[in-house]
């Protein structure tokens, strides 16, 4: 994929990162963690990850946000350590985790 | 940049920078930790595929999930997780007004604007997902 895709999808996945991973990661994780909450009852969760919207956003959510890591940590390896010479090798790990791990999401968000 | 543009090349004249140029003053090292909030994000996303499983699996193996969240250096972790995403959600819709710009019929809508309406977006967002899993 040429570089304005891979720009859409990094960008479209720090948005809906931006939004709904605060707030995911606290009622989800620290809160129950600390104690402060009672953890979403199976139910709750059960209810969201069974329903066909649930799915859809959690999909996009989760494919989003890999190729946003993708993308962004590639150059950070690129720019920050000046891995120049090895940008076709970092590129191809980056993209490829992403793949690979999102094929992972959709088997366990669908199946 | 896009690598495409300029491949390393042995013939050009490239002064040395040390390898961790970012930790010499402040705006760099806080470039440096805004990308690296994407690791972070990536291990949300995984984390969240590993809830994903254990919800599918059954209320026992939830509760096995929701016993190792409990356990200390998780917690930490995931206290520098959310304070990393934090992060990344300031800088991410802060740069918002620099990359759109707004018009109302002939008018420029105003940064401080464009900013508000995405931190209102950020809080409905945040509101909704919460009622959704906590009623």
């Amino acid at each position: 994929m040429r570089e304005p895709g891979l720009w859409l999808l990094f960008s479209a996945g720090g948005t809906l990162a931006a939004l709904f991973l605060p707030v995911l990661v606290a009622v989800l994780w620290v809160a129950p963690g600390v104690g402060w909450l009672e953890p979403p009852a199976h139910q709750a969760l059960a209810a969201v990850s069974g329903g066909v919207v649930g799915r859809l956003l959690l999909t996009a959510l989760i494919v989003l946000a890999l190729y946003h890591w993708a993308h962004r940590f590639r150059y950070t390896l690129y720019d920050g350590l000046q891995l120049y010479h090895l940008n076709q090798l970092i590129a191809a790990l980056t993209y490829g985790v992403a793949t690979v791990l999102s094929v992972v999401a959709v088997v366990v968000v669908w199946g | 940049m896009n690598p495409a543009y300029r491949r390393h090349h042995p013939k050009w004249h490239r002064a040395r920078m040390p390898i961790f140029w970012w930790l010499r003053k402040w705006s760099y090292f806080r470039f440096i930790a805004r990308e690296l909030t994407s690791l972070f994000v990536a291990y949300a996303a995984v984390l969240l595929l590993v809830e994903l499983r254990a919800v599918g699996a059954g209320p026992e193996a939830l509760a096995r999930f929701t016993a190792w969240l409990r356990s200390p250096p998780v917690v930490a972790l995931h206290v520098v997780v959310l304070l990393a995403l934090l992060f990344h959600t300031l800088t991410w819709l802060h740069l918002a007004p620099r990359a759109m710009v707004v018009r109302l019929g002939s008018r420029r809508v105003p940064d401080v604007a464009v900013l508000m309406g995405h931190y209102g977006g950020w809080l409905a967002a945040s509101g909704l997902v919460a009622w959704v899993l906590l009623r």
